[in-house]
């Protein structure tokens, strides 16, 4: 990003918007540091807004969003809309829990590997039959993402063997020194380990897509394919690629709400965070950062909804309550579009006759 | 030397060529390439061959098959027969990064650039340079600043495409090909977008890559700027190659010959005009792209009755606004727009139509003047199906229809197998007369053309410029939108020049010359 003369409007407006969204996380953490170090903490409202209960729920429910905007991110940027999200991850969290119930009697962390390497692989699966259906089979990619989605749902409530049980989950790993600072270190250094890879991968997938070989060709191909095909860039190779890595970071995941948050896979477990992952890869401009802070903020009106129920405290009825993240990010993506652009390919097949 | 039946390769004229032909080795040949597409032959049995050093002149009429050709040798298209040697060595290239591995670079007609990316990027885009596994964006912009100066061709290596202007655009262009060190270049159409001003730099900018050992093949449909920079010029008609000349030996008129494949008039006939009242006035008119940005910043112009007011200027400085303004498809911010005395500003297009006696012939034909999945003689009436004798009572009046079309067909000289052929199945230069029969064939006080001429056989071209003229004799008031400055000065009795969404100049035919315009097109005014 550096050194551009001439920034467009639009760059300007999401200029702003970045501001704005560190403005905010920066009060955020600063409410939740004096609420819980000093005597606000008597105060119950204060609580529910900014505890250390409410902060690491935020991140927990966070990260299948944080992976799933991830995951679109990938496919998006090449030029294939990924709508399957939600599919990709309940297919990645049906392929770590069947694969970690086969292996029960093995070493807890040698079974949770391969929990996570079958939900990367199912995912990863899904990611290339969507791009398959878009790219050679030319289906609107609209519907080839709601088939993967029909189709995980199908699919895995068909083989669920409701007796299974998997033993143990992924726990916490506490990062020394880290770990102690007041407020942050509990929120963010004692945590399982595929959080701290989703936060990891943001920062990977940043500098991947904008300042390496792979994510300069990747941007172009779902930009402007045809000026990506004439310098000689396969564009259709790296669609396949993309959408397969884009389909295993979905089934992480998946992996994620079952090796590391339940322990267990429940038919419809992803409940729509396939579709709140999307908004927020759209809210974010399809830019990691700008979907990790989206993320986090549904996460929190997640833990909101949570901690509201908990706490008490109001009398609104739960039903009500529940709404919440969603009408959350119905208003924030509704708000949104039309501010923020998309890949300009997107959707779109691409022929050509070489390669 | 408008021979069509001696093949190609000898067929010179000039005995200094023959001479070159014996001695020098071509840098790239190709011989007897056929390039079919389902339902069309774009090349059949092309053979040609380009020097070291020389700019060679591609020539040919829209849809000729010059960019297919070119798309062949660039390695974008497989070549349905034939073979392609490049320094005397036969190759078969898979894709563009065979063709650039060989030398051969290509700037594109329509450019091939990611606008929301940089100048750095765009040029290095599958030839990146890499440190530590990152972009090393710092030499490339070295690199492209060296190249830049060398050949004489500013470009600003961070600055973002879209913000960039379209002669710029073409810069970028041209280094991107450079930076791949290729020693053959094609350039396809690229004098289409730029003012007589900026063609000369470009041209510059190609005598100057001539001079350092580049070979150049240049493409157009222009014969002024075949005569002024070929070397060696050659001729595609319907795909095929019908001949080979250089400047020294072909005059406008034989090239225009062999373009068309018969004699042609390039000037229009007319008289002198006799404007009455003012039918059309435009008055501070603005209004805003599709991107919300000004696009017309107070457009105040009239078009009297007789008279055809030609507006040129360099695509994208407020034209397509201005016509969808006046026609009712865009919103006008502010001013008004008066035909007949009555004041249509911001009213349906329909309205417009039928109130003010409007016909408009929109720029793109495609999108705006036809319905390509219907029938002929249904486009006919797109504009008058309503009314009687084509629907009564709500019902359409079939044999009413195909009569009329029939008649307008032959009137138009659209050729056609019938009425029922369906639009899209007929010759661009076909469909547009379609469309100008249809606009053209009812009571009419003002006519709004846009690119009128645009992607059409020349033949055409003059039936559709005489059918304005005639317009004009009737008293319709015409005002002409053309990207194609000969077309103003051929129509036109005044000319308006359009630049940033302004008329910055209204000229008399009579004292305009190329140079001003297009000083004007370029925002110069004393
Ligand atoms: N990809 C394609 N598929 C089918 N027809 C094509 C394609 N490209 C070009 N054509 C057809 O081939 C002919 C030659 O086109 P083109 O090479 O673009 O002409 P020019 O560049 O001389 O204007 C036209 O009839 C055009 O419609
Ligand atoms: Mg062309």
């Amino acid at each position: 990003m550096e050194g551009w003369k001439g920034a467009s409007v639009n760059q300007l407006v999401w200029k702003r918007t970045q501001l704005i969204s560190i403005v905010v996380i920066a009060l955020l953490l600063l409410m939740a540091i004096l609420v819980n170090t000093t005597a606000l903490r008597q105060q119950t409202w204060l609580r529910v807004l900014f505890g250390i209960s409410a902060l690491n729920f935020m991140l927990r429910a966070s990260v299948p969003l944080i992976l799933g905007a991830l995951s679109g991110i990938l496919c998006e940027r090449s030029g294939i809309i990924n709508i399957g999200i939600e599919g990709m991850m309940l297919a990645g969290a049906f392929g770590a829990f069947f694969f970690k119930v086969q292996t029960n009697s093995w070493p807890l962390l040698a079974s949770l590997m391969v929990g996570v390497l079958a939900a990367l692989l199912v995912g990863g699966l899904m990611g290339f039959l969507h791009a398959l259906f878009s790219i050679r089979y030319r289906m609107d990619q609209i519907i080839s993402g709601t088939v993967i989605i029909v189709l995980a749902t199908g699919i895995t409530s068909y083989l669920f063997d409701r007796d299974a049980v998997a033993q143990g989950k992924f726990g916490e790993i506490r990062i020394p020194l880290l770990a102690d600072i007041p407020v942050i270190g509990n929120v963010l250094f004692n945590n399982p380990p595929i959080t701290y890879l989703a936060l990891i991968l943001v920062v990977v997938l940043h500098v991947a897509i904008f300042y390496t070989r792979w994510g300069l060709r990747t941007r172009a191909v779902g930009e402007h394919p045809s000026a990506a095909d004439t310098v000689g860039i396969n564009v259709n190779r790296f669609r396949y690629l993309n959408t397969t890595l884009g389909g295993m970071l979905a089934g992480l995941a998946g992996g994620f709400l079952v090796l590391e948050a339940v322990g267990q896979f429940q038919e419809g477990m992803t409940a729509g965070r396939g579709f709140i992952a999307l908004a927020a890869m759209i809210f974010g401009n399809w830019n990691p950062f700008g979907a990790l802070a989206a993320a986090l903020l549904f996460g929190y009106t997640q833990a909101l909804q949570n901690e509201l129920l908990l706490a008490g405290v109001t009398t609104i009825p739960r039903q009500f309550v529940s709404m919440l993240p969603y009408v959350v990010t119905i208003v924030a993506v509704a708000g949104f579009v039309g501010r923020v652009r998309p890949p300009a390919a997107e959707g779109k097949v691409y022929e050509t006759e070489a390669h | 030397m408008l021979d069509e039946t001696s093949t190609p390769l000898l067929f010179y004229s000039s005995p200094k060529l023959e001479e070159r032909i014996l001695n020098d080795q071509p840098v790239l040949q190709v011989n007897s390439i056929t390039k079919r597409f389902p339902g069309v032959v774009a090349n059949e049995d092309v053979s040609l061959a380009l020097y070291p050093g020389e700019i060679l002149a591609l020539l040919g009429e829209n849809g000729a098959g010059k960019s297919t050709l070119m798309n062949v040798i660039y390695g974008l298209y497989q070549p349905s027969e034939g073979e392609i040697f490049v320094k005397g060595q036969p190759v078969s290239m898979n894709s563009p990064r065979d063709a650039i591995a060989l030398g051969i670079g290509m700037v594109h007609q329509h450019f091939q650039l990611v606008p929301v990316m940089t100048v750095a990027e765009n040029i290095m885009l599958g030839s990146e340079s890499v440190k530590n596994g990152l972009l090393d964006t710092r030499a490339v912009a070295r690199r492209i600043t060296e190249l830049s100066e060398r050949y004489n061709l500013a470009v600003d290596p961070y600055a973002v495409i879209e913000d960039l202007p379209v002669g710029v655009r073409q810069r970028v262009e041209i280094v991107k090909a450079l930076y791949r060190n290729v020693d053959i270049l094609i350039l396809d159409e690229p004098t289409a977008v730029l003012t007589p001003q900026e063609i000369d730099g470009l041209f510059e900018v190609m005598n100057l890559l001539k001079s350092q050992g580049h070979s150049i093949i240049f493409i157009t449909h222009k014969l002024k700027e075949v005569l002024r920079v070929a070397d060696r010029i050659a001729v595609l008609r319907d795909g095929k190659l019908v001949g080979q000349t250089t400047p020294h030996d072909s005059t406008e008129a034989e090239l225009a010959a062999m373009m068309v494949g018969r004699e042609v008039i390039l000037t229009v006939d007319k008289t002198a005009a006799h404007p009455g009242a003012a039918v059309l006035e435009i008055d501070g008119v603005a209004a805003r792209d599709d991107l919300g940005q000004p696009a017309l910043r107070g457009v105040s112009l009239a078009v009297h009755a007789g008279e055809i007011v030609g507006v040129a200027g360099v695509q994208g400085n407020g034209q397509t606004e201005l016509v969808e303004v006046l026609t009712g498809l865009r919103h006008a911010d502010g001013g008004h727009i008066r035909i007949n005395g009555q004041e249509l500003t911001n009213a349906s297009p329909r309205q417009i139509t039928d109130a003010g006696q409007m016909s408009h012939v929109p720029e793109d034909r495609h999108a705006y003047g036809m319905v390509a999945s219907y029938d002929v003689a249904h486009n006919m009436v797109l504009n008058s199906y309503y009314r009687p004798p084509f629907a009564r009572a709500g019902v359409i009046n079939e044999p009413a229809i195909h009569q009329y079309a029939t008649q307008l067909v032959a009137e138009f000289d659209v050729r056609t197998p019938s009425v029922d052929a369906l639009a899209g199945s007929l010759s661009g230069g076909n469909q547009q007369k379609m469309v100008v029969a249809r606009e053209f064939s009812r009571p009419l006080k003002l006519l709004v053309v846009a690119q009128p001429t645009r992607g059409i056989d020349v033949g055409s071209i003059e039936f559709i410029h005489n059918q304005i003229v005639s317009k004009r004799d009737e008293g319709v008031a015409v005002l002409v939108v053309s990207s194609e400055l000969d077309e103003i000065m051929a129509l036109s009795d005044r000319i308006a020049v359009m630049y940033k969404g302004e008329i910055i100049d209204i000229v008399p035919r009579s004292q305009a010359t190329r140079e001003g315009l297009g000083l004007l097109m370029a925002g110069v005014k004393d």
